[in-house]
């Protein structure tokens, strides 16, 4: 395995001071909230790390499309290493949302169409990672992995949509909620900047975890090939 | 009604929700970096392996 790049390293200190000033935003920065109070803060990385997720699995289709259209392994291990990143973060996702929604809803959670649609998400790329260890065949695996992450990703915009277009309790913070929603509030100018400064950092996160998921990747893919050899 | 009278006291729910975050985060970077050391003692002895059968063929 080659020494971490220059540019990974860059990259990561990069990214420790995109970090440390979001994190100074969303604490200090950033006002309270009028009605929710402190628990609001919990806003800015719940979206954040949606943002992530729903990147990553989009970062999965692509490269699931180059690989049936290249059958190149690159694509199969920038595909995995998308998902397993936007699994962590989709996690994340939903268990802040549930630690916000308990003070706001008065309930850790309900099967309302974003809950649901997320979970649905969630266990769809959790049962691609599963799955792909039950194939042996590196090239049937990352075939079947390419047409996983196609298909699968039609959880992704429908989740996005859900609290659009179904009647929902789950607030729409950048567009028109529902009436029934609960927990909506108006964003100041501090706390948009707070907002998206956290998406753009997230961003670079993203980036650098797939670049270190991706080596990782690469080691794994060279061990498997040695065991293979050296079983024959 | 809980909101009536200023901002609620939810600090609790905000270090919870940010306690879950910088855990997961600290497990996942964890489990990449246990990932790459055990590829990489595991790279080395298949290596070695490697040399060692080549001789022979």
């Amino acid at each position: 395995m080659e020494a971490k790049p220059r540019g990974l390293k860059i990259l990561e200190a990069v990214t420790v001071v995109l970090f440390l000033i979001s994190l100074w935003m969303v604490f200090f920065y950033a006002p309270v909230e009028k009605v929710m109070g402190e628990v609001q803060r919990v806003f800015y990385y719940h979206v954040a790390t949606a943002w992530v997720g729903m990147l990553g699995f989009g970062v999965a289709l692509v490269a699931g499309i180059a690989y049936l259209r290249t059958s190149k392994r690159k694509w199969d291990i920038v595909g995995l290493a998308a998902v397993e990143i936007s699994l962590v973060f989709f996690f994340i996702t939903i268990l802040m949302g549930s630690i916000w929604a308990r003070p706001i809803w008065n309930a850790w959670w309900t099967w309302d169409p974003r809950l649901t649609t997320a979970t649905i998400v969630e266990l769809v790329y959790a049962a691609y990672l599963l799955l792909r260890q039950g194939i042996e065949d590196p090239d049937r695996r990352a075939r079947f992995g390419a047409v996983y992450a196609i298909l699968g990703f039609i959880s992704v915009p429908l989740t996005f949509l859900s609290i659009r277009i179904f009647r929902t309790i789950h607030p729409v913070v950048i567009g028109n909620s529902d009436p029934t929603a609960t927990g909506n509030f108006d964003m100041t100018s501090k706390m948009l900047q707070t907002f998206l400064y956290g998406l753009f950092t997230f961003s670079v996160i993203f980036a650098t975890l797939l670049w270190h998921r991706i080596r990782l990747g690469w080691l794994a893919d060279k061990v498997e090939q040695l065991r293979l050899k050296t079983s024959e | 009604m809980l909101f009536d009278e200023g901002p609620a006291n939810t600090l609790n729910y905000m270090i919870a929700g940010y306690a879950v975050f910088f855990t997961a985060m600290i497990f996942y970077l964890a489990s990449l970096l246990m990932r790459y050391r055990n590829l990489k003692q595991d790279l080395e002895v298949l290596e070695e392996i490697e040399l060692h059968d080549e001789p022979k063929s």
